[in-house]
């Protein structure tokens, strides 16, 4: 650490720890603390940084660089962590309240500070960093063993694979040993190589044998411990800003996902790096933490905050849903207006958009309207544009725009094939295109959701353009929900059958007089009235696709029983798609 | 048609009168409302409120709808409809269903109205009147009875609200109502006098005869224009769990209509709100 440092020596249970501080303490003071194997040192980038604006402390762990280590591995213990955290700050910073970050073990053993009722109102805010409360995680793989679906078996499967070296380290002395031995030695090697993180300029610390031999007892004291008996209502009692390393081989990013009920004001932040991210990504993790302190400072962060409203759910969030001023599309915007979020209404009607917009607004959402045609590249582009500079990212995007063609393949005209794609598949791409582009650019996920149709996998002879149209969007949501789930985007594609909406009214027949037409409309409107399905009810499945982030679903007992026969018995779908519907 | 030739300007004044008196009660049941109170409690006032004042017969028993019953949220089956002990809460809306019959004429109406400052309710009840418009304006050009419950769709549709109507029974937006006949005893069946019962079903064998319906719903049976007589007319509209009707006699004569009354609560609203705009 450069700058104006201080360095401290402060007596605690049975130890005495090395910390620094340095940054003007007048200003708010956060407290960073390190993992295993590093020493304070592994915050020197973001500390330097930091102390420009910030008071800054900073120290050694028990056993790690200049502090010295327990007798016994129970003093490792988790609680021993707490009280050095409290004797450092009262040494340094009497009666003061402070900030704190966390990375690895110092995050585990933040959630514990942030988590401890006698704590309460000495912690302002806690920056999490690849390392999750072993409480929380404790619950989490209860709840997920409890009731084990193949996606939950494989989350947990998932953090096993990463954990291999947490039971490795159970193994009494041999450890230590090829530790101090091999691994320690070769360690500068395989943070570059592997992790990727600089070395040199004091890290890792010439003490890194030692240190790792030590910290083996954090491992050893407190995982099973812990994870077995987690304590009950480790809920956090300050702002948590949590940092999710999307690369990270040691914390899955699924072991967050519950954690919405343990941080009750929680900011999700998602970037791509490994594990060591205070040195591969410094600038980043200083800022993040800075105006963290900031909002906090600010009383910025409150539940109600947007900023802070959970990753899932639409609660507080941006949601912009196209062919918004109809049907499935309208319905969606008045369920999420109701659901808390702000609303975006965009359809190529501008009145019956505003009239959505309206209506969420009397349902007590911030709630607007745009017209645009999404088949139309620059006006989507500028409609991206426009909604970026005025209400800020799309936190939820559901492409719904979509209109009908029926008539056979002999009588769909190249015109009209141009405007089913045109609205049915480039519209979704448009919105794809343009609004997943800032989703990745901001980092902190989202959701998109495709409305396609059971005739994306129905085939008929009634409607192969519609079906072409919708089985391409049907494709394109499962390579994107492949290519983002990086990103912590999730794409779902929503295949709803026969819903009661105006579709059918402006569905254009091919092939048939004008008159004919009109008639067609009239009975496939009270054909799909009569069915009696409502939009509200496909609205509500895509709030519940947006919460749980999934893939494919299919709405109404036709679409899921159409599904089921493509897949088992699909000479008979083709058997059907012979008939003439019309 | 027989049983029309009758309606002369007397016999029109005479169901005016059982109209406004029915009105009368639901504004007044209605503006005595009070926290706590039960639907049960609000239907029994209205029946004494309507016996007090000469009524010897029912179409129908009254109704009350509080809160998200308005908008029949849930309802499945036709027991449902009947008052329950939902109690009255501040800024819920209620529906008043009345349907006394005097001396024979018979009046079916319907009043939507909130606890307390509702601008969600507000908004649905100055809605409804474009539905008014929308059905005598469609009566008038003579389209058929179900072209005009798909027009009234149509609008409920373009508006973002759920046709609540559908979920009485057959499905129907209007029913036809008439004279009864004064001999013999009164029961109610089911919350229905058997009297006014047995007219609409005297008109449903007449019109299964004649091709029409005594009841206007979605289906064929409706696929006719408007027959002469009186229609109680009821569009109900919904939103996330508000819902408001009106319900008011349509006089349908040969070759016109027009509403039996114009000076009744909704419309005397809509007007101050179209004086004060």
């Amino acid at each position: 650490v450069i700058g104006a440092v201080e360095e401290h020596r402060v007596d605690a249970a049975g130890v005495r720890l090395a910390a620094v501080e340095l940054g003007d303490r007048s200003a708010p003071t956060v407290v960073l603390l390190h993992g295993w194997p590093d020493t304070k040192e592994v915050w020197d980038p973001v500390a330097e940084r930091l102390a420009r604006h910030l008071h800054v402390i900073a120290y050694d762990m028990r056993g790690a660089g200049a502090s010295s280590a327990p007798a016994t591995t129970a003093g490792y213990d988790l609680d021993r962590l707490v009280d050095d955290f409290v004797a450092v700050v009262d040494a340094l910073v009497p009666g003061k309240a402070v900030h704190l970050a966390g990375h690895d073990w110092g995050s585990i053993s933040g959630w514990d500070m942030v988590t401890a009722p006698r704590l309460a109102g000495r912690i302002l805010s806690f920056t999490s960093m690849s390392g999750p409360s072993l409480d929380h995680t404790g619950h989490w793989m209860r709840s997920r063993l409890r009731r084990p679906t193949p996606s939950r078996i494989l989350a947990v499967a998932g953090q096993a694979r990463r954990s291999w070296y947490i039971a490795a380290f159970r193994v009494p002395f041999l450890p230590d040993l090829a530790w101090r031995r091999v691994v320690a030695r070769r360690w500068p090697v395989f943070l570059r190589r592997v992790e990727g993180v600089e070395v040199g300029d004091g890290f890792p610390a010439a003490t890194v044998a030692a240190d790792g031999a030590h910290g083996m007892g954090l491992y050893r004291r407190n995982m099973h411990r812990r994870l077995g008996r987690p304590r009950r209502d480790p809920v956090a009692q300050a702002p948590v800003q949590l940092v999710v390393a999307r690369r990270d081989s040691y914390v899955s990013p699924r072991l967050f996902d519950d954690l919405d009920r343990w941080a009750p004001v929680l900011r999700r932040r998602s970037v791509d790096s490994g594990h060591w991210l205070p040195r591969t990504h410094p600038a980043e993790v200083a800022g993040w933490i800075e105006e963290f302190v900031g909002d906090v400072e600010a009383g910025r962060m409150s539940a109600a905050d947007p900023a802070t409203a959970s990753r899932r759910g639409v609660r507080g969030r941006l949601v912009l849903v196209t062919g918004a001023g109809s049907g499935i599309g309208r319905a969606t915007a008045l369920a999420a207006a109701e659901a808390g979020a702000r609303v975006i209404a965009v359809d190529v009607d501008t009145a019956t958009a505003e009239r959505t917009a309206d209506l969420a607004r009397m349902l007590g959402a911030e709630a607007s309207a745009l017209t645009v045609d999404v088949s139309d590249a620059a006006a989507m582009e500028r409609l991206d544009e426009r909604v970026a500079a005025e209400h800020g990212v799309v936190d939820v995007l559901v492409n719904n725009a979509g209109i009908g063609v029926a008539g056979g393949f002999l009588e769909t005209g190249v015109e009209e094939w141009r405007r089913v794609l045109d609205v049915n598949l480039w519209g979704v791409l448009h919105g794809c295109r343009l609004f997943a582009r800032r989703m990745v650019d901001r980092g902190e996920g989202g959701h998109i959701v495709n409305v396609a149709s059971a005739a994306a996998y129905t085939p008929s002879r009634t409607l192969p353009a519609y079906s072409t149209s919708k089985a391409a969007v049907l494709m394109l949501s499962e390579c994107l929900r492949a290519e983002l789930a990086p990103n912590g985007i999730g794409v779902s594609a929503i295949c709803p059958g026969f819903v009661s909406t105006n579709i059918t009214r402006t569905t254009r027949f091919v092939g048939v007089s004008a008159a004919d037409e009109e008639r067609m409309r009239e009975r496939s409107t009270r054909l799909y009235r009569r069915r009696n399905y409502p939009p509200e009810r496909v609205a509500a499945a895509i709030l519940r696709a947006v919460e749980r982030d999934e893939a494919v679903v299919p709405v109404t007992v036709e679409a899921r029983a159409m599904r089921a026969l493509s897949r088992f018995t699909p000479g008979l779908v083709r058997r059907l798609a012979r008939i003439d519907a019309r | 048609m027989l049983r029309f030739a009758m309606m002369d300007s007397a016999g029109l004044d005479r169901f005016r009168e059982v109209q406004r008196l029915a009105y009368r009660c639901a504004e007044t049941v209605g503006a005595g409302l009070e926290p706590g109170v039960t639907e049960r409690q609000a239907a029994a006032r209205m029946r004494r409120f309507l016996l007090d004042r000469g009524v010897d017969d029912w179409f129908h028993l009254p109704f009350a709808w509080f809160g998200d019953r308005t908008a029949f949220v849930g309802f499945r089956l036709p027991h449902q409809f009947f008052p329950t002990d939902r109690r009255l809460e501040e800024g819920m809306p209620y529906i008043l269903d009345v349907a006394p019959i005097v001396d024979g004429y018979t009046a079916d109406i319907g009043y939507a109205a909130c606890l307390g400052d509702s601008p969600l309710h507000a908004r649905l009840c100055a809605d409804l009147e474009e539905y008014r418009e929308l059905i005598l304006s469609g009566v008038r050009s003579g389209r058929t009875l179900r072209t005009i419950y798909d027009d009234v769709d149509r609008l409920i549709e373009r508006h973002g609200y759920t046709n609540r109507h559908r979920a009485y029974p057959f499905g129907v937006i209007a029913h036809r109502v008439g004279r009864v006949r004064q001999r013999g005893p009164r029961p109610t069946v089911a919350g229905f006098g058997t009297r006014a019962l047995r007219s609409l079903l005297h008109d449903g064998v007449m019109g299964r005869r004649g091709g029409w319906s005594p009841l206007w719903g979605p289906g064929r049976s409706s696929d006719h224009p408007p027959t002469p007589g009186m229609w109680a007319v009821e569009p109900h509209i919904g939103f996330h769990g508000v819902g408001v009707k009106f319900e008011e006699l349509l006089v349908v004569t040969d070759g016109d209509a027009f509403w039996l009354d114009d000076d009744i609560p909704h419309v005397r609203r809509w007007r101050t709100a179209a004086a004060t705009a």
